[in-house]
């Protein structure tokens, strides 16, 4: 279809991806906008039907429209509602979401700094505005203004040689998690190269890869979590190594645990920070070293079956694997679940005293907590998921799953039955719903692994995790990286990254698409400017939980050249021939009414019609939750006829199929603890005795909103340490500190703090990689120490397992 | 209307997350530098060493969030040479910007650091607890925001006998100087002595 030229009257099909807009709208844009012609789509609907006599929805103050709309969605895990202040185009205040209510069941959905702030990322004088082709040496970050033609030319060009040359499994779209929005984010580029012949396909997540791995292994399924309301219902809550308050587990998890505490719960926090979370919810917080918790959890499960304080009934009907009782065929004489635990295959008894050398909580506490959380009737044990992004990491997941099935606390309201807790009864949000297609490559990897397939693709197999192929036929030779800072930044061990990258005879193309120079893109050959959520269409229906949708329309224009993800991609498609394909002749806007419409055919049968939520100011749809769905309900009711989908039909406390992949060592069959392979207990402590964390900083969202002046103000980039440690080396608060190991140096000013175990330093992760003339990183990116190997059977990233030694500069 | 507007603020809930400072900059649109909301974050007690490398913590933290209490005693009022501080008829403690000379007088007087001044205008400069909204009937910017939902405001009075009142934790001075109009639940922990510190003086500063 060829171009049409621009109408200001309704046409049948959208002109390029705006959409058409009738007389009325354009009047009421003019208004708002201060005259200027808008190119893709308009908020106009918010001012309301003005002719027809009804009542003032919309807020106006003097010029200036009060617009509701959700929160830019990033990867936050929060999906939350704000209040934009929009004059003459312009944003020029931010509030939250102010309904009348405010209950348990359906609560408003405040923002946080990272929200409340969003103008000074939304204006920042460091948004890239135009195309940019790469001069100087790759990672140099020299650039020279190209135009959008001939940037999508090249890019074009690129995918086509790199096609023909290699294959389509030569292409990467890394994994990104930058934009949730639908219009903004990789899923758009993903559609895209699915249409164009596809590219490597990956698996599982850096968020997750271990505890969704593994979740299923246990029990079949990762749908295990309660609705969020059902946590007032519990008695006891223990937050193991988790951090709500902080990077927002979907938005008002910590407001719910608070209300859980008005009912009485006890809360304990079990954490090797003294958390946010910690700080305002925990009656008690307990300090644990990093990467121990399977030693405390199995410490646990020995008071507990020692004391005869497990749920026999329970185990006996609806787990296998306990004890010989209930092995599955063919592993009648392996060590069994509480074999592990008593110690009787392999002469070490899990006692309290046993783990306490390990994980540094006393023997006391952890008999105590095993106590109170077998006996409280009904407890909630919430894995967190720094503690399974860590070597060997499956092992704290299924540990934390067994926990609660051999107390009984699954399928019962207030209890939990731990793992990865995808919401009952579906699985909880779509997240993205924008549709990619099929990817046509079968080839996947783990998502882990691309800096692995870039060396040696072509030797990749099996035993690498490759999938839907028995070796890969590629080495990576093109990366189209779009709403992501995962290749610098984001990936381990960024110095080994960035020294990949850097070999233009490894991967010859690099582009990416951002609102910012990244360190990822500094690494491009081609970057290009894209727009944000204020300026384009959007909607979300949750972050893992979540019974609402929010929206945001469109509020401001793309400045100078950037343009959405989407719009971008539909650009790239016409060099293809594939726009309409891509398009389905769909406007941004009208993305976000197909949407609507997905959501109304499933989730949300009532949500009213975008026009209608947009003219009404909605900003946002919820579902009051007043009888929280309970995972697990009918199998525990009657497991022989609700079977779970495990081997066994019920919850394995041993698993016959790990059993059978032969890797005792580690991939054991029932949940134990390992020794990382770097670990305070190993050869490496001599030289680096400190262990490293980096935990999501409030001041981020990962890598997104580095660089906003208030967020820095309130938070700024810090290695904390305990003034035990920083007494033994002369370190003072504020001083400037190295940190380094063998896979890269850093140079920061420190804080100290009481509020993390001695032993242990914490760089908040995100912060962009500046490294000076000598390669050492000046503010605190903390993959500069993290390695690249993963773990042995989600081949997920261990990026929390770091030994490191601190010096005073 | 109410005779004496105060905060009310739960210290034993607060996360710390700083939402209502950046609320509050957000209204005001105030520059990095310059915020009349801040959040300290306060630590106490020690570790105890057990054995070779195991450790018992003996840690307590809470956060205060505080901006300007609009003292029932404003010492901030008693010592501005040019009398541009005021108490409005329900208690507010404003200031006149036309007699304002930016001496500092008053934020030396101050001993809950609520004022400031604004370096763009010259100005001192405080929280005047979002008189506009409370004029429409609206909650002010920051406890609107708050996720953790620990900010009230309501008549001093009132407050009082709803809710139990321990305002001198630390690093609170005694209320009896300035006669603070705040309410702040604390801590059970807060109560002790444990060595009190601020362990983020650099974010509460004034720059």
């Amino acid at each position: 279809m060829g171009k049409q030229k621009k109408k200001v009257s309704k046409p049948n099909k959208p002109d390029e991806v705006s959409t058409g807009m009738d007389r009325r709208d354009f009047i009421k844009l003019s208004i708002l906008l201060g005259g200027g012609v808008f190119l893709s789509g308009g908020l106009l609907g918010c001012v309301g039907n003005l002719s027809d006599g009804s009542a003032e929805i919309i807020e106006t103050k003097g010029d200036t429209m009060i617009i509701r709309a959700g929160c830019p969605g990033h990867n936050c895990g929060g999906r939350c509602i704000l209040k934009f202040h929009v004059k003459d185009g312009t944003v020029t205040r931010i509030e939250t979401d102010d309904r009348p209510g405010d209950t348990l069941e359906d609560p408003q959905l405040r923002a946080c700094i990272r929200g409340r702030s969003y103008r000074r990322r939304q204006y920042h004088p460091d948004r890239l505005k135009y195309p940019l082709k790469r001069v100087g040496e790759r990672g140099s970050g020299e650039f020279e203004k190209i135009s959008w033609d001939e940037a999508l030319d090249l890019l074009a060009s690129e995918i086509k040689r790199v096609k023909e040359k290699y294959g389509n499994s030569a292409i990467l779209v890394p994994y990104g998690t930058g934009s949730y929005n639908q219009i903004n984010g990789r899923q758009t580029a993903a559609r895209l190269i699915n249409l164009l012949g596809g590219s490597l396909g990956f698996y599982n997540s850096y968020s997750w890869a271990c505890i969704s791995k593994a979740t299923p292994y246990v029990y079949g399924t990762s749908v295990t979590g309660n609705q969020r309301q059902d946590w007032v219902n519990s008695k006891f809550i223990i937050m193991w190594g988790w951090n709500p308050a902080e990077m927002r587990d979907g938005t008002n998890s910590e407001f719910f645990i608070k209300k859980a505490r008005e009912r009485g719960a006890r809360v304990v926090c079990i954490d090797p920070r003294m958390s946010m979370s910690a700080v305002a919810l925990a009656d008690e917080w307990i300090p644990i070293r990093p990467g121990t918790d399977v030693a405390m959890m199995s410490a646990m499960a020995y008071t507990i079956i020692t004391e005869n304080l497990h749920d026999k009934d329970f185990i006996k009907r609806c787990c296998v694997g306990f004890d010989k009782t209930q092995m599955p065929k063919g592993c009648e004489d392996e060590e069994t679940y509480s074999d592990y635990i008593l110690g009787t295959h392999d002469g070490i008894p899990k006692t309290a005293e046993w783990a306490e050398k390990i994980c540094s909580v006393s023997a006391q506490t952890i008999r105590r907590i095993a106590r109170e959380y077998a006996t409280s009737k009904p407890s909630v044990l919430y894995q967190g998921y720094g503690m399974q992004r860590r070597a060997y990491g499956e092992q704290v997941v299924i540990a934390g799953c067994c926990l609660p099935a051999i107390t009984g606390n699954v399928g019962i309201s207030g209890g939990w039955a731990g793992g990865i807790a995808l919401q009952a009864d579906d699985g909880g949000p779509f997240w993205n719903v924008f549709p990619t297609g099929r990817n046509p490559v079968k080839a996947t990897i783990p998502v882990f692994l691309w800096t692995e397939a870039i060396l040696r693709g072509k030797e990749m197999d099996l035993e690498d995790g490759v999938r839907g192929v028995e070796k890969l036929d590629n080495n990576l030779k093109l990366i189209w990286c779009v709403a992501s800072n995962i290749l610098i930044n984001q990936h381990a061990d960024t110095n080994r990254s960035a020294k990949i990258l850097k070999d233009e005879s490894l991967v010859e193309f690099i582009a990416v698409q951002d609102q910012f120079m990244t360190p990822s893109a500094k690494y491009a050959d081609l970057v290009l400017p894209v727009c944000t959520q204020m300026e384009t269409w959007g909607l979300q229906d949750g972050w893992k939980y979540g019974d609402e949708v929010i929206i945001m329309p469109q509020l401001a224009q793309p400045p100078h050249e950037t343009k959405s993800d989407y719009q971008i991609c539909a650009e790239l498609a016409e060099r293809f021939g594939v726009r309409e394909e891509f398009t389905q002749n769909r406007s941004e806007r009208e993305w976000i009414e197909w949407a609507v419409e997905r959501y109304r055919n499933t989730r949300f049968p009532d949500i009213p019609s975008l026009d209608k939520m947009e003219k009404d100011n909605w900003g946002g749809y919820t579902k009051a939750v007043d009888k929280p769905a309970i995972a697990f309900r009918e199998f525990r009711a009657n497991p022989d006829k609700n079977p779970l989908r495990t081997p066994s039909g019920k919850i394995e406390l041993f698993s016959k199929t790990l059993f059978d992949m032969g890797k005792p060592n580690t991939i054991p069959a029932v949940p134990k603890y390992i020794q990382e392979w770097e670990s305070p207990f190993g050869e490496e402590a001599k030289r680096f005795p400190l262990q490293a964390v980096g935990h999501h900083y409030m001041a981020r969202v990962h890598s997104t909103h580095d660089g906003v002046d208030w967020l820095e103000e309130a938070f700024p980039q810090r290695v904390f340490i305990n003034p035990i440690d920083a007494k033994k080396r002369g370190i003072y608060d504020g001083d400037e500190i190295l940190i380094y190991n063998d896979r890269g140096k850093i140079a920061m000013p420190c804080r100290i703090t009481p509020k993390i175990m001695p032993g242990v330093i914490d760089i908040p992760q995100g912060a962009w990689w500046k490294p000076d003339k000598n390669g050492i990183d000046r503010r605190g990116n903390v993959n500069v120490l993290t390695s690249h190997r993963w773990t042995p059977l989600a081949y997920g990233n261990a990026q929390h397992t770091i030994m490191v030694e601190v010096e005073k500069i | 209307m109410a005779k004496q507007w105060a905060f009310y603020f739960d210290s034993s809930q607060c996360s710390g997350c700083k939402t209502c400072q950046i609320a509050c900059k957000d209204k005001q649109d105030h520059a990095v530098g310059l915020r009349w909301r801040n959040v300290y974050e306060v630590a106490g007690g020690h570790w105890e060493a057990k054995g070779d490398s195991n450790w018992e913590s003996g840690i307590e933290s809470y956060n205060i969030s505080m901006s300007c209490n609009h003292c029932e005693d404003p010492i901030c009022m008693k010592n501005c040479p040019n009398g541009a501080i005021y108490k409005n008829e329900e208690g507010i403690v404003l200031i006149d910007a036309d007699r304002c000379m930016g001496c500092k007088y008053c934020q030396w007087a101050c001993p809950y650091g609520a004022l400031h001044l604004n370096k763009q205008t010259g100005k001192m400069t405080k929280c005047d607890l979002c008189i506009d909204y409370l004029a429409e009937g609206k909650q002010p910017s920051c406890v609107a925001a708050c996720p953790m939902r620990v900010l009230k405001v309501g008549e001093l009075s009132e407050l009082r006998s709803e809710f139990d009142d321990w305002e001198n934790i630390y690093p609170l001075p005694s209320a009896h100087i300035t006669k603070p109009s705040l309410v702040i639940k604390a801590k059970e922990a807060a109560k002790k002595e444990m060595n009190w510190k601020i362990i983020n003086r650099e974010e509460v500063r004034d720059a």
